[in-house]
């Protein structure tokens, strides 16, 4: 089996067995990254360019490693230090990157619907590293393989995600993924920032934390973009964190052996109180080792729909 | 010059007609419609004008084809001064009279923007010299367009406006509103409102709703446009100016208006394009910036309550929003694309679908599309009728033939439609207009 298309630009475009696909790959590829020699030939001479429209350390790096595991040639093009401060279109810098030699590439962008922009007039395959507030579809199937790992399948699986749902592209890409592979999702948050319409997906709205809390096998937290702050969606950071940050008294609302994510950076005292993050429940560490391997993957499989 | 229109069926709803005649055009005028074969038998009318074309004069044979007064068009955007690259005042009025359309309202949004009579005498020479149709500037209301301080609406209309506008943008602040409407009653001025509370409009670039939600976009609550009709009408009512309402895409805005004609408020009147009333926010999917337009389009039940204010009058008045944009500026991020659809070549087309849909019949569409929105500019006498006497402005129309809409083939500089590869009907044959003969079919 492979995937249908030669570019990944959301989790809202792949069927449940594509998932699947995927979240097999990357065990596979979980098993390199144990080796002593953590490195497999299968995209040498290829060239995956990371096309980063937005500051990003972690996930620029992750795609980087997971590039490089699988001996392709990597080039990293930061917006702020390419032409595009000199006011090149998107499309010319694309262009330019593909007469370069591009077989993949890794795209995140600040506007929603740009992968897809991308993916529609270029060649090569185009993964979609978070665009807009649309999706991030890498985090949540590296979401959905630690979830997996964790309690050996998703299915009946009740799922909390919490925080600003409006503008997170991690939480739409998880909320279409858990949808898929049949997790229930509640979404927990102020209604500002977790807009009713969202019900019509299939998913239960909270804005009471504890009772959004109540029972379930996974805790996944949000970061509040500080630059939200101001522009009243919530009064304060002080005010957010009395409703919706993530104490251990709250955790004790969730199953004995609910896991708690986070997809980084984290405020701590913002979201999450530092003594969640730091305790055993706490699989955050676990989500950075394997995105590689998940990063790996789709790599791997959207390269071997081009051929 | 004179020519002969035989045969055809005329539709004027200035006079109430529909009948199958013969048209006489002398000097750019209607000289009078007549019985086919009377030959200058001014009929019904006094006098014997016995009238017949010279010999060598040109006749036009329509059998089975209709003709109906040039359409008005009271949105539009030429871009020109300022935007030449995405349409001038040549370009933009090829479109319109390919489009049908013998009279078009230029919006004030150019750089320098329309708010200085020098400016719309500018506009004005140039339509003579290169506009293939008559063209009316609208004046913006505030110096600018920035909201702040009333722009020589006075002087402005004394050199050309028939209205006034600062379309692209509201005029946020009430009490510049309020003093625009006031004012504009010196000489009995048009005040169009472009309403939109942007405070509410926050940034948005598509409807708001889930599918908004579900590509990350930004979405425009059908409020923003909603609080401002309200605020408009009140303003109306206090004022007794005129008010005409431009792109509404709203139920809500029909309800509104509906109530505020029921209660008799004074002069509003209000127009809608033919994206509101032909497509619903799903034509944005897959970020097809070639739908974005502000307001946004909206859901099927906004359609469905356009179609109604239609049907029962609320909507007076069928523009286009023609607003042509450079394909650069439409591909790529669709955040920043610029809002706007490039409408006068299929908007006759995809109007004659309320027809099919009987929302409409011919004559209201006519009424809509020309008559009404001639009278609402203070053009009656010359614009939007087939009277004798008025300008020679009219369009023969083939409505049972079909075509494929092809951007591509555009007269407008822009290319930007949502209506690409769509199927319509009743594409105009010939159109005239200033006194010259468009033929093509």
């Amino acid at each position: 089996m492979s995937l249908r298309s030669k570019d990944l630009v959301g989790v809202k475009d792949i069927t449940p067995e594509e998932i699947e696909l995927i979240l097999e790959t990357a065990a596979g590829f979980k098993d390199v990254l144990g080796r002593d020699i953590k490195k497999v030939p299968a995209l040498r001479g290829k060239t995956t360019v990371n096309l980063f429209y937005e500051p990003s350390t972690r996930t620029r790096t992750s795609f980087e490693v997971a590039a490089k595991r699988l001996s392709t040639d990597v080039i990293n093009i930061a917006a702020s230090t390419s032409s595009v401060v000199k006011g090149e279109t998107l499309l010319d810098t694309a262009k330019t990157v593909l007469a370069l030699g591009a077989d993949i590439v890794v795209i995140r962008h600040g506007c929603s619907g740009t992968p897809h922009f991308l993916a529609k007039n270029i060649d090569a395959s185009v993964v979609n590293a978070g665009d807009g507030t649309n999706e991030h579809p890498t985090q949540a199937l590296l979401d959905l393989f630690t979830i997996k790992e964790k309690k050996s399948g998703i299915k009946g699986l009740e799922v909390a995600i919490v925080g600003d749902i409006l503008h997170s592209r991690v939480a739409k890409s998880n909320i279409y993924a858990l949808i898929k592979l049949g997790a229930k999702v509640r979404l927990i948050g102020p209604p500002t920032l977790v807009p009713d319409c969202l019900k019509d997906l299939g998913v239960t709205l909270y804005s009471d934390m504890n009772a959004g809390l109540e029972g379930v096998d996974v805790i996944m937290m949000l970061r509040i973009q500080l630059e939200r702050q101001g522009k009243g969606f919530f009064p304060s950071t002080h005010e957010y964190f009395r409703n919706w940050g993530l104490t251990a008294a709250r955790v004790s609302r969730a199953k004995e052996d609910a896991i708690i994510m986070h997809p980084g950076p984290m405020n701590r005292g913002i979201e999450i109180a530092s003594e969640v993050a730091d305790s055993s429940r706490s699989v955050i560490l676990e989500q950075v080792t394997n995105g590689i391997a998940v990063r790996m993957a789709v790599l791997y499989l959207v390269s071997g729909v081009r051929g | 010059m004179s020519l002969l229109i035989t045969n055809a069926r005329i539709i004027d709803p200035s006079q109430k007609m529909d009948k199958v005649c013969d048209i006489v055009i002398e000097d750019r005028k209607i000289r009078e419609i007549h019985a086919h074969g009377a030959r200058g038998r001014g009929q019904g009318t006094k006098g014997n004008k016995e009238q017949t074309p010279a010999g060598g004069d040109q006749v036009i044979d329509a059998k089975g084809m209709l003709v109906v007064p040039g359409l008005v068009d009271m949105h539009v955007h030429l871009r020109e001064p300022g935007f030449e690259y995405k349409e001038t005042i040549k370009t933009g009025t090829e479109a319109a009279v390919r489009g049908g359309v013998t009279s078009v309202c230029c919006m004030p949004n150019t750089n320098p923007v329309n708010d200085t009579p020098g400016i719309t005498e500018f506009i004005l020479r140039k339509a003579i010299q290169e506009g293939s149709c008559s063209i009316f500037p609208v004046g913006a209301i505030t110096k600018g367009q920035k909201g702040e301080e009333l722009a020589e609406l006075g002087m402005m209309f004394d050199a050309g406006c028939v209205a006034f506008s600062d379309d692209g943008r509201p005029v946020m602040d009430s009490l510049v509103m309020r003093r625009a409407l006031e004012y504009s009653r010196i000489r009995n001025m048009l005040i169009i409102s472009h309403a939109e509370d942007l405070s509410l409009a926050a940034g948005g670039v598509m409807n708001e709703g889930l599918l908004a939600v579900t590509m990350g976009l930004r979405g425009i609550p059908a409020q923003a446009e909603e609080i401002m009709v309200a605020r408009d009408i009140a303003l109306a009512e206090l004022t007794g100016g005129r008010l005409h309402i431009a792109h509404v895409s709203t139920a809500g805005s029909v309800e509104l208006l509906r109530t505020a004609k029921k209660r008799g408020v004074a002069e509003i009147t209000a127009e809608t394009c033919p994206h509101y009333f032909s497509i619903t926010e799903e034509a944005v999917s897959g970020y097809n910036a070639n739908a974005k337009v502000n307001p946004p389009l909206r859901t099927i039940g906004d359609v469905e309550a356009i179609r109604q204010g239609l049907h029962d009058g609320t909507i007076d008045v069928i523009a286009t929003d023609h607003a042509p944009h450079h394909k650069d500026e439409k591909s790529g991020e669709f955040d920043n694309a610029p809002p706007g659809i490039s409408g006068l070549e299929t908007s006759f087309g995809l109007s004659m679908r309320l027809v099919d849909d009987k929302v409409l019949t011919i004559d209201q569409l006519v009424e809509k599309m020309s008559c009404m929105p001639a009278r609402i500019l203070g053009l009656s006498g010359s614009k939007g009728t087939l009277k004798p006497g008025a300008d020679s402005d009219l369009v023969i129309i083939n409505t049972e033939k079909e075509y494929v809409v092809n951007a591509s083939d555009f007269r407008s500089k822009g290319k930007n439609t949502p209506f690409d590869g769509w199927n319509l009907k009743a594409r105009p044959a010939v159109t005239i207009a200033k006194g010259r003969i468009y033929t093509w079919e």
